[in-house]
């Protein structure tokens, strides 16, 4: 296997002969810089401000997670899914469930793809509220930060209120949620819906038309679409070259082909185009989380029964029983104990499914040979594939541009590394 | 004339005859297998005259128990303007992993294909920059290869017996 083996001296740090005839600089940004809000590193070589060539280095918080996915019962590689993109861990936990109902061939109630949705596209505001004030940050504009940091606390409330825990949350079952919306949730949700627009204006107001921010951001990090589409970009960072490829929109889940939304699209896919394109969409998500909350109380309205669905039924065999049941029947605490000790099989078979994530197509690539754990499990995540394009964006450019065009692509450190 | 998967079957067919088997549609998603010295045939077939020109996700599978055909390479592609996925797959042995590398059609490709080597030791002929990327440079062994067990096969104060593990 040895010669299959690169040598390891291929690794270190080549200094350029202009670096060394000290008519260039190489620059270590990173690995934890304040400017990388992560771990991040990239070996620069700069000639004054310019940057002349840039070399990333990854894999700091690698963490095994197809490996360990292995070794790990369908319902537990849920908490893997949520450590991959934290800012905006909901959608990935329910692309999971939703690629594990695939496979198990479970169609869920309408009422249990609503809450989904809202779910869905409340993280999808979070995310996208991080990045975009993350971005006014780096441009030196630290108070629309402190502005949207006060409503990414009311979602994460609200997750809170749904599963238990805030960052990594771990939501969701298969076929459905862990239990029903509460009375509180509604009101939290109402609360959010009432007070949102008024904080979102008032960032807009500070920075959308704002002069200084709009030179410092315009030109920045460009990429065209056709680079963009070969280096494989999806979610706001492609739309913002022009492409409006959206999965919601191309290859529907969880039912949004019953709702009205657009996808905003940019021009040039500058740092000034994805960040206006993520804040579009967050108008965008928050219209759909009043559309699916207004549907989920007509079906409420309408048809009292169905007020207490919150998962499929088929998919009792991957769904925790209730509690009351556990500790009253036997066979909920047999299915308990066979579900939490992870002695259930699935079928075997392929799949690959992919939702919208906050930064793009999340995948789920799983075969299965019909046993407890998947055969094999690959994520593709947004962020690995598209931080490869990022030296080509900012080469040329300056050193300030190469910081915000970083922060624009919205790199999570944990979905880079897996 | 919209692609479907039969048509897609059918013009693949045409062109490359019966080089391409294992014709099966998983769950909505056409998949075949191709030799693996024509992958970068069929890849520049799909790119130029069929419109898979975006490259999803590109992976490695290990099956240690088929013979002379342990490693797999997955490659998931989509064509956006039809908006149809199609996944292809080549198989090569252990003990010579070798791929004809896809970066020259996709970009994309250079990361997943570092990332695949990195995890299952393919020798992706043609690549720029084929080093690890993820895993510490002085690793020398491929993790994901189902050799390689999760916890230290050696500890024998572990004993899951009774869990089925």
């Amino acid at each position: 296997m040895s010669d299959q083996l690169t040598h390891t001296s291929q690794h270190h740090i080549k200094l350029s002969e202009e670096s060394l005839q000290k008519q260039t600089t190489t620059l270590n940004l990173g690995p934890t810089h304040p400017a990388t809000h992560g771990v991040f590193q990239n070996i620069m070589e700069i000639d004054g401000e310019r940057v002349l060539e840039t070399v990333p280095t990854i894999g700091y918080i690698h963490r095994a997670f197809e490996k360990i996915a292995e070794r790990r019962p369908y319902y537990q590689v849920t908490t893997l899914t949520d450590r991959l993109n934290y800012c905006s861990a909901p959608i990935n936990n329910m692309g999971w469930h939703m690629t594990m109902e695939k496979l198990l061939g479970i169609k869920t109630p309408k009422r249990v793809d609503y809450m989904r949705v809202t779910m869905m596209e409340l993280s999808r505001i979070a995310d996208h509220l991080v990045c975009n004030s993350v971005v006014a940050v780096d441009t030196g504009a630290l108070t629309g930060f402190t502005y949207v940091f006060q409503y990414r606390e009311k979602i994460y409330e609200i997750f809170e209120e749904v599963c238990g825990s805030r960052l990594t949350t771990n939501m969701g079952r298969v076929g459905g949620f862990e239990r029903n919306f509460t009375d509180v949730l509604f009101t939290k949700l109402d609360d959010f819906i009432a007070t949102f627009p008024k904080m979102m204006k008032e960032f807009e107001g500070l920075m959308n038309r704002n002069r200084i921010f709009m030179d410092r951001c315009i030109g920045a990090g460009p990429i065209s679409a056709e680079r963009a589409l070969n280096y494989g970009f999806t979610g706001p960072n492609l739309r913002a070259t022009g492409v409006d490829y959206d999965v919601r929109v191309a290859s529907p889940y969880s039912s949004y082909e019953d709702f009205e939304f657009t996808i905003p699209v940019g021009t040039k896919g500058d740092v000034y185009d994805r960040y206006m394109v993520r804040n579009d969409e967050i108008w965008q998500s928050f219209s759909i989380v009043k559309q699916a909350l207004a549907k989920i109380r007509k079906i409420d309205a309408e048809f009292p029964d169905q007020k207490n669905v919150f998962y499929a039924p088929e998919a009792d065999k991957f769904h925790l029983p209730v509690k009351e049941d556990v500790y009253t029947k036997m066979e909920a605490l047999i299915y308990h104990f066979k579900m939490v000790m992870g002695e259930i099989d699935a079928p075997v078979g392929e799949v690959y499914h992919s939702v919208e994530g906050g930064n793009g197509e999340v995948g789920y690539y799983l075969i299965s040979d019909g046993g407890r754990t998947p055969y094999r499990l690959h994520f593709r995540r947004p962020c690995f594939i598209y931080y490869q394009a990022y030296p080509e964006m900012v080469e040329g450019g300056l050193l300030s541009d190469a910081v915000i065009a970083l922060s624009s692509l919205n790199v999570i450190a944990g979905e880079l590394d897996a | 004339m919209a692609l479907t998967n039969e048509t897609i079957q059918e013009k693949l067919t045409e062109k490359f005859g019966e080089q391409l088997t294992e014709w099966e549609v998983p769950y909505g998603m056409l998949t075949f297998r191709a030799p693996a010295e024509m992958n970068l045939k069929v890849l520049q077939h799909l790119y130029d005259a069929m419109g898979f020109q975006f490259m999803t996700d590109l992976t490695g599978v290990h099956f240690p128990d088929r013979k002379g055909e342990e490693l797999s390479v997955v490659y998931h592609l989509h064509n956006l303007v039809e908006n149809i996925r199609l996944r292809m797959k080549i198989y090569v042995p252990v003990e010579k992993p070798d791929v004809y590398t896809a970066t020259k059609l996709f970009s994309t490709a250079n990361w997943m294909e570092r990332e695949t080597y990195d995890f299952f030791g393919f020798n992706f002929v043609g690549h720029p920059n084929l080093i690890r990327i993820l895993n510490v440079d002085e690793m020398d062994y491929f993790p994901m290869r189902k050799e390689y067990q999760m916890e230290d096969p050696t500890r024998v104060d572990k004993d899951d017996e009774m869990f089925g593990r």
